[in-house]
């Protein structure tokens, strides 16, 4: 059976390990990766929420976020949420901050204001129906996007899920809430 | 406009959910103390996960002596405008209106810390009345569940702040776990007692029962000074660390806050730590906390 990673160089990895597992995934088949070696041994990653400019001095620090770059390149699906979208955003406005560059959006960090802005509700979805709980913290939307990629969550007309191929990029974190339907959506790419 | 969705019924902006997944996000990083600008990009740039915004780092507080306040908004919000991590700042024990300024700043955290001189001897802030979410310290498990029944999304021990002395980080965070394992392998019908003895409220000890963990994240703060003492707080059972005047009291604070991040993700590799340990420089002149008379130590502060 197919192994799937969830990058933990720093933030919330846990509560997606945990989503996993309710989504039918058994537990020694969700690895932590770390490391390059460790990145060998799945077949599919999630890059959860946490601080993208921490995440992404280590990943180009310890060549990581190379090695995700030719994985993702090669086939591999991807998932980000939140600080993971950002990452994998081709560009960040007003920023000049490593990226990943494997989903073709510009992003826009800390698009609703500070933490006393964070919030949750619905997200008008295509792709997985009926609509999802959107859970924001701090979060990012996507101001542009290219012609290969598929706009395919909004929040009040903006763009907050995008799929690229087998990658995907959300604003929210549906691993804070029960409902493990996106989860399930990624373990299908 | 409430809405229902998979049975949940939306409860506004900044639910206990954001509050307390806010701290998630910060899991697995370094906080940094900065007093100015420069300091916060410096923290910024070496991977801190958000900063501390203060006037004083701890150990200037017991250099000064006096009462020490919350800080200058101006100050804090240069700081805000310099970095896109997430800014702390602390208020007074028990300062409710600080706490509301602080929150009308829009800090994106605010610390109750004992750090500063306490503005009531009884009472902490009713932190559940505030959309910004709370960090408050903890010497053990009675007093981690007591924050977190006013509303604490956050726990970190205490320490003894401004001392480069990890002693009394390691007794809390020791303390804490020690407490968490008692309570789990407890039967449940002994937790009553626990709780009275704990002073902490009978369904959060029932949740630790059951989980294993705070009900919240748990972090520690409190004289952290070196790669090793972070990586340890971490294999102790914190979830990331802060570390106040261990960086900027220091010889060169630029690559000795850079080797503290990458500490926290190595933590199971000696070798590595070996690495980023060597040519720091200078660690903050430290106090031995054996030697601190009782009305100098911080961690007593706080009920």
């Amino acid at each position: 059976m197919k192994k799937v990673g969830v990058l933990a160089v720093q933030g919330n990895f846990s509560l997606h390990q945990a989503a996993l597992e309710s989504a039918g995934v058994p537990a020694s088949h969700i690895l932590t990766v770390r490391t390059v070696e460790e990145l060998g041994n799945v077949d599919r990653l999630i890059i959860p929420g946490g601080e993208s400019t921490t995440v992404g001095l280590l990943l180009k620090r310890y060549g990581l976020g190379d090695a995700i770059q030719a994985r993702a390149q090669g086939g591999m699906p991807l998932w980000g949420t939140c600080m993971g979208m950002i990452l994998m955003a081709k560009a960040i406005e007003g920023r000049d901050q490593y990226s990943l560059n494997l989903l073709d959006i510009t992003v826009k960090r800390n698009a609703f204001g500070a933490q006393v802005h964070s919030f949750e509700d619905e997200v008008q979805m295509t792709g997985v129906e009926p609509n999802l709980l959107g859970v924001f913290i701090r979060a990012p939307i996507v101001t542009e996007w290219g012609s290969a990629v598929e706009p395919m969550g909004w929040y009040q007309s903006k763009v907050v899920a995008v799929k690229q191929g087998k990658r995907i990029g959300t604003s929210f974190h549906p691993e804070l809430t029960t409902d493990t339907r996106l989860h399930q959506y990624f373990l299908s790419l | 406009m409430a809405t229902v969705l998979n049975g949940k019924s939306k409860t506004g902006p900044n639910t206990w959910r954001e509050k307390v997944g806010l701290a998630e996000m910060l899991k697995g990083g370094v906080i940094m103390d900065v007093v100015n600008v420069e300091q916060a990009k410096i923290a910024e740039d070496a991977g801190a996960v958000a900063v501390m915004a203060l006037e004083r780092v701890p150990a200037d507080i017991r250099r000064d002596g006096g009462v020490s306040r919350m800080s200058d908004p101006a100050m804090i919000q240069e700081i805000q405008q310099a970095v896109t991590i997430p800014v702390m700042a602390k208020c007074r024990i028990g300062h409710f209106v600080e706490a509301r300024i602080l929150e009308a700043l829009e800090v994106d955290f605010i610390d109750e810390s004992e750090v500063l001189t306490p503005a009531d001897e009884e009472n902490h802030v009713d932190k559940h009345q505030f959309t910004v979410p709370f960090v408050c310290g903890a010497r053990n498990l009675g007093e981690a569940l007591r924050r977190c029944a006013e509303g604490a999304a956050m726990i970190r021990t205490k320490g003894e702040a401004g001392t480069g002395d990890v002693v009394e980080a390691v007794r809390h965070m020791r303390t804490i776990m020690k407490e968490i394992r008692r309570a789990q392998s407890a039967r449940e019908d002994e937790l009553f007692t626990m709780a009275k003895e704990l002073q902490a409220p009978y369904e959060l000890l029932l949740e630790v029962h059951q989980k294993g963990k705070l009900p919240v994240p748990n972090f520690s703060a409190g004289g952290i000074a070196t790669p090793a003492d972070a990586a340890m707080m971490m294999h102790l059972g914190a979830e990331t660390v802060f570390v106040g005047s261990g960086i900027f009291k220091s010889g060169d604070p630029a690559k000795r806050a850079k080797a503290i991040v990458e500490s926290v993700l190595f933590k199971d590799e000696p070798k590595k730590l070996a690495e980023i340990s060597k040519n720091l420089g200078e660690a903050m002149v430290g106090i031995n906390c054996s030697t601190l008379p009782e009305s100098q130590q911080m961690a007593g502060r706080g009920w």
